[in-house]
């Protein structure tokens, strides 16, 4: 039974989450611009990386916010979560010049 | 015509003599019928202040209830309360605060039925919790005033320390889940019944 | 009493009482303080059962949780099986007998209590020995919150089983000074006769006390038996001892082989002598402590069999004073007896060369082929393993951050050294929680003489002509043989893994404690390898056997689920309803009344609603009130048809979809006010869809102004159905309008309903007149008692889910998740209607235009009538073109949603999803039901009052 840091109620027991998938994974802007085959990649199609994985989760038995959280997806460990308004943490520390987009400063 | 005040039925009236007969370690008693709404709105909003100065309270944070008047705030998440009134205060309450909030974006919820509220008390309301509470309820991890929105056994609850070491609680609980709750609490004093209780 | 085994001056029991229990249908006494096993072996009974394949005779061979052989049924006062006799503390009037391998549950409930208590530390310690109460002394001292648990009913652990002394005097006494202290301890919490069985991630680690199992017959009822401890612990500190490990040799299962450390325990713990005469075997130093304590009280020892070139001066001196004669350089090379040893077979072993064979009279044949650290908890910590070749064992290499282990579980052995690092251990664990550990005077030992190497020896060579090592046990509760690993690596095997599973050596109850080191050394050998490279099997929860009542805890019975109850549901049992679960609601399914079978009480329901008046419990809907500027913005996002043009009073049906435009759940949205929604949602659905609309309002449009709440518990929902309805709801709601242009259907009117304020819907799930009430659920028995009492004149009756699901099928108004399953779009259900075309997008609009979703065979819902108008088809069946069933594989067209007999048809009916099943209209197709196939029509799915005339009364 792992323990999940909800970022507002603290750590919980992982039970009283549920997964929500990749995060990150916008609803595309023009659905329609999409052909079949684009439209289906958004629907269908998610990463599957061994190693740090964006996710969405949700605090179901608590305070019912959705937030991210990047997990090893090797040793199931939570490496940090953040909230759903903050940018991708790979992508600011990989990519450090990319980072600095307005509005959006991850915590 | 005059109309007879109907009876109601809160969601535990059948469990008043099971929760009376419990050891004295653990007192279990319903506050039913309390007056229960959903507030909704930005901390630090215009809405916010708004309703802090309609309720003279301060809207707690996270984690925290403010138990200490007759109108009660707890902290349900970081956009959320469940602010507790006695009886029958609902559309009073209801009236003043959405003329407080006027044209700012907040939302009042009349949720009185959605949960009931039991009062736990005694010295062994900890011990009893923990058979089916994850959280760690020692006094320097969750102080008085702390209100936590998790799982008792498998019911979904919301608990609130009003007493030192957890010696005094809240739980509300979801109406459906209630007779369900009562059964786990009646069942998990069984284990205190033989001696000092 | 007369015990022939036991030894004056020894052991932890009181001499003072005795206990009787029955062994094998033999009456015996004992002494509280025993365990079955000690009490046998005081009695001079080894045997305790038999081997699973090969029928041989099994001693005793450990005193603790290792033992491999003495498995135990007991018989009285509870049937339960598969226990060690070695962990069975005695009690007055047990009954138990030995097990082949496998035992019997009771056919009889167990009532015991069962329980689960969660408990938080700083530090946890598992092992009450000197290490692991040198670890919790240092951490109480620090002012930690410490757990510490143990198997043992007192602290101790090794310390019991020896004769050691601390400081001068027996470390018992040590033992007793650091058990008051640290009881004294608020912080600390010590759990004895619990054995940690599982280690989980951050630091969770589950662990079975056995509360009153020792009491037997006077256990208190009230008190549970069994509790699993859920403890989080910040540190753990495994100081779990050690396992001392045998050395194969042929016959080395029979009855009175015994493991030399064990039979220290059982002299020192017990007071017991295991036997009257002694050879004692080993490869390493750990045995001559055991053989001189064990000699001094009066266990004649002919010999120690030391399989050393070489051994250390100071035991051989130690061991002339006692006239055992020590023979370095030698070997056991097997035993001889009939059924319990005789006689123990003794050669020179050299250069892997047995020299002649000599036999010794014993009836005791003690071995030790060093220790094995019991790092299985550990090991699924995710703990790593190094081989350490000097002792021959698995230690403790990388750990992660909130795991250590202290003393002979780290393979340190000697007192002074478990000790140490026991304080230093949990200084170690204070630091990573940044709490300082203040330094702990620990007591001194005894001096040692300084260790000589132990020799590495896994089997001795058989001096048989036989295959090799077919006389040589490895794993003595699976009866598996050296000769079975030798089977194994001979067909290719190279993974002590892949040897595990061909032997099954190690999946055991006792999980290989004293044959996993061995097998993989046996496999190594064989190989050629080296043990280091091969390594060892993982280790799993639970360590130790649990019974399933322990982890299903009070969670049985009527706390097996929760059951979910609505504010009416009193009044449903008094009126004998049959409920139906429903997630985890119960739900009225039927009103049976007296000597009525469910079809006729379904049958006399629906017809009370389509021709008088019914009325059924709806409040399990999930309820969401949907609040702020932007409401009308976000549902018409979320559902497929519009929803901001509602006006206020009024009610709309919708459909939600996924993005993949599959139907997600369907039901009605009713405006409250300019800025309010109220929105139902199917009841299984209702946490799933509150946290879908979420999951869209925080991550996609946390702009816009919303709020959701759920409401579904607020209110109790009471739809008053059928041709009478409104006659009823005008009694109980004199001020209300009822007139249907006054208000009209998929309107809702705010009311007072039989006094109370109310909120009444006009929608309908059956086509009829009808009505939805809703009041606060506290108010709900005394709306629902007027309504009845309003409708008796009428006949008023009241309906279960079984009943609405027949009304709504004749109407073919869809269940989502029965008629659908998340591969059938709205245009599938017929409901192109429920799909806007003038909103730019809303979620699975996209999908609508992908080429799969429009096909013109995809599976649409339609109606079947069977041929034969009694036939009811089971939901589920198959639909197939041909009335014979082809060979296979046989296409399927697609298959029964729903199946109801009909009263208002007269006959049964069903729906069903049919490949192009709209284009099939008409045609008969076939449902192969028991060795026949049944014909059926295809038919538009809505079978009752097509045009809609009954909804308005």
């Amino acid at each position: 039974m792992q323990l999940i840091a909800c970022p507002w109620c603290g750590e919980r027991e992982e039970t009283e989450f549920r997964y929500g998938g990749q995060a990150h994974v916008a609803y595309p802007d023009d659905p329609y611009a999409l052909d079949d085959e684009q439209w289906a990649q958004y629907v269908f199609f998610r990463d599957n990386p061994k190693g740090p994985f964006a996710e969405r989760w949700v605090h179901s038995a608590g305070c019912r916010r959705w937030f991210n959280a990047l997990r090893d997806t090797v040793t199931h460990e939570f490496l940090r979560v953040y909230v759903i308004s903050a940018q991708h943490p790979l992508t600011t520390s990989t990519a450090p010049a990319a980072q600095q987009r307005k509005g959006q400063e991850a915590i | 015509m005059t109309v007879e005040t109907p009876t109601r039925y809160s969601p535990l009236s059948a469990w008043q003599d099971a929760l009376a007969r419990l050891p004295t370690g653990v007192q279990v008693r319903e506050l039913p019928f309390l007056t229960q709404l959903n507030l909704r709105l930005q901390p630090g909003s215009a809405a916010a202040q708004a309703v802090e100065a309609a309720l003279g309270l301060t809207l707690p944070g996270p984690l925290r209830a403010g138990m200490s008047g007759d109108v009660k705030l707890l902290w349900m998440g970081p956009d959320e309360w469940l602010l507790v009134a006695p009886e029958g205060r609902q559309h009073d309450l209801v009236a003043q605060l959405r003329s407080a909030i006027g044209d700012e974006f907040a939302t009042v919820t009349d949720v009185s039925a959605q949960r009931t509220t039991l009062a736990l008390s005694g010295h062994l309301v900890r011990e009893v919790l923990a058979q089916g509470c994850a959280i760690d309820l020692d006094p320097r991890v969750t102080p008085v005033g702390s209100c936590l929105t998790t799982v008792l056994a498998q019911a979904p609850i919301t608990l609130v320390v009003r007493g030192d070491a957890a010696s005094s609680v809240w739980l509300l609980v979801r109406s459906s889940f209630a007779s369900y709750l009562a059964t786990w609490l009646v069942d998990a004093c069984t284990e205190y019944r033989g001696g000092t209780g | 009493m007369n015990s022939p085994f036991r030894a004056r001056g020894h052991g932890h029991i009181d001499r003072d009482t005795t206990l009787s229990f029955t062994f094998d249908g033999t009456a015996y006494t004992g002494h509280p303080g025993d365990t079955l096993a000690s009490a046998l072996l005081a009695n001079g009974v080894h045997q305790v059962a038999r081997s699973i394949k090969y029928g041989r005779p099994r001693g005793v061979l450990a005193a603790g949780a290792e033992e491999p052989n003495a498995l135990v049924q007991i018989e009285v006062p509870f049937p339960e099986p598969m226990l060690t006799a070695t962990t069975v503390e005695l009690y007055e009037g047990l009954v138990a007998r030995g097990l082949s391998g496998q035992g019997r549950l009771s056919s009889r409930p167990d009532t015991a209590r069962y329980d689960t208590m969660h408990a938080h530390c700083d530090i946890l310690v598992v092992g009450a020995g000197p290490a692991g109460l040198a670890a919790t002394l240092a951490a109480a001292r620090a002012g930690a919150r410490v757990v510490l648990v143990d198997e043992l009913p007192r602290p101790g652990g090794s310390l019991l089983g020896t004769r050691e002394l601390l400081d001068g005097v027996p470390a018992t006494a040590w033992v007793s000074d650091v058990a008051a202290e640290i009881a004294a301890c608020s912080d600390v919490r010590v759990l004895q006769r619990t054995t940690a069985f599982g280690c989980y991630d951050d630091g969770l680690v589950l662990a079975l006390e056995k509360r009153t199992d020792h009491l037997g017959a006077a256990a208190p009822a009230h008190i549970s038996r069994q509790r699993i401890w859920r403890i989080r612990a910040k540190q753990v500190v495994f100081a779990t001892g050690a396992y001392e490990r045998p050395v194969a040799f042929d016959d080395n299962d029979r009855p009175g082989v015994m493991l030399a450390g064990s039979a220290r325990a059982y002299l020192n713990r017990f007071g017991v002598l295991s036997g009257r005469q002694a050879v004692v075997f080993t490869t390493n130093d750990s045995v001559y402590p055991a053989a001189l304590e064990l000699a001094d009280a009066g266990l004649r020892t002919a010999a120690v069999i030391d399989a050393r070139e070489e051994v250390p001066a100071y035991w051989r001196t130690a061991c002339d004073e006692r006239g055992i004669d020590v023979r370095a350089g030698h070997v056991v090379t097997g035993t001889s007896g009939i059924e319990r040893l005789s006689r123990a077979h003794v050669a020179a072993f050299s250069h892997g060369r047995l020299g002649d064979r000599q036999g010794i009279d014993c009836d005791l044949l003690l071995v030790s082929g060093g220790w094995n650290p019991a790092v299985a908890l550990f090991s699924q910590a995710r703990g790593t393993l190094d081989y350490d070749a000097g002792i021959g064992a698995f230690v403790p290499a990388q750990a992660p951050g909130n795991v250590r282990t202290a003393g002979a579980a780290s393979g340190t052995f000697t007192l002074t050294g478990c000790l140490a690092d026991g304080a230093d251990a949990a200084r170690r664990a204070l630091s990573a929680i940044g709490r300082t550990g203040r330094t702990v005077a620990l007591p001194a030992a005894a001096p040692l003489p300084d260790a000589a190497p132990g020799r590495v020896l896994w089997r001795v060579p058989s001096p048989r002509d036989s295959p090799d090592g077919s006389h040589q046990f490895v794993d003595l509760q699976r009866d598996a043989l050296v000769a079975d690993v030798l089977r194994a690596t001979g067909a290719g095997l190279r993974s002590v893994e892949h040897v595990k599973r061909y032997t099954t050596i190690g999946t055991a109850h006792d999980q290989g404690r004293t044959s996993g080191v061995m097998a993989s050394g046996i496999v190594a050998e064989a190989l050629g390898m080296d043990v280091a490279e091969l390594g060892t099997t993982r280790f799993r929860p639970p360590a130790v056997p649990v019974a399933f009542a322990a982890l299903a805890g009070r969670n049985r019975g009527e706390l097996f689920d929760p059951v979910r109850v609505t504010a009416l549901h009193p009044w449903h049992v008094e009126h004998g309803a049959l409920f139906e679960d429903v997630g985890q609601w119960k739900r009225p399914w039927y009103y049976p009344q007296a000597g009525e079978t469910m079809d006729e009480a379904v049958l006399r329901e629906c017809r009370a609603a389509r021709t008088g008046v019914a009325l059924m419990d709806g409040s399990t809907l999930g309820k969401i009130n949907v609040q702020g500027p932007d409401a009308g913005v976000l549902l018409d996002r979320l559902y497929t048809n519009m929803m901001s043009t509602l006006k206020v009073g009024r009610v709309r049906y919708g459909v939600m979809c996924g993005i993949d435009g599959m139907a997600l759940d369907d039901g009605t949205v009713i405006r409250v006010a300019e800025q309010e929604f109220l929105l139902t949602t199917t009841t299984g659905n209702a946490a799933r869809i509150l946290e879908w609309m979420e999951e869209w309002l925080q991550t996609e449009w946390p702009g816009l102004r919303v709020h959701l709440t759920s409401v579904t518990e607020h209110w109790a929902t009471i739809p008053l159905v059928g041709p009478r309805s409104r006659d009823v709801l005008a009694v109980v709601a004199p001020g209300l309008d009822v007139d249907n242009d006054a208000f009209p259907f998929m309107s809702w009117r705010d009311a007072t309903v039989a006094g109370i304020p109310a909120r009444v819907c006009r929608i309908s799930f059956s086509g009829e007149l009808a009505y939805e009430i809703n009041v606060p659920a506290w108010d709900g028995i005394t709306v629902w008692k007027a309504l009845y009492a309003a409708g008796s004149a009428y006949g008023i009756t009241p309906y279960g889910t079984e009943t609405m699901h027949v009304l709504r099928a004749e109407k073919a108004y869809p269940i989502i998740g029965q008629d659908t399953d998340g591969t059938i779009t709205p245009q599938d259900l017929g409901m192109s209607w429920v799909v806007s075309k003038k909103k730019p997008d809303f979620i699975g609009k996209r999908s609508f235009s992908r080429e799969e979703n429009r096909r013109g065979d995809r599976k649409q819902l339609v109606g079947l009538l069977p041929a034969d108008e009694q036939v009811l088809l089971p939901e589920g069946a198959q639909i197939i073109a041909t009335s014979s069933i082809p060979a296979p594989p046989v296409p399927m067209l697609g298959h029964v949603t729903s199946s109801y007999r009909s009263d208002a048809l007269q006959r049964t009916f069903a729906l069903a999803l049919v490949r192009s099943g709209t284009r099939r209209i008409g045609e008969t197709l076939y449902v192969p039901l028991d060795g026949r196939t049944v014909p059926v029509t295809v038919t538009e799915p809505v079978l009752f009052d097509k045009e809609g005339t009954r909804r308005d009364g």
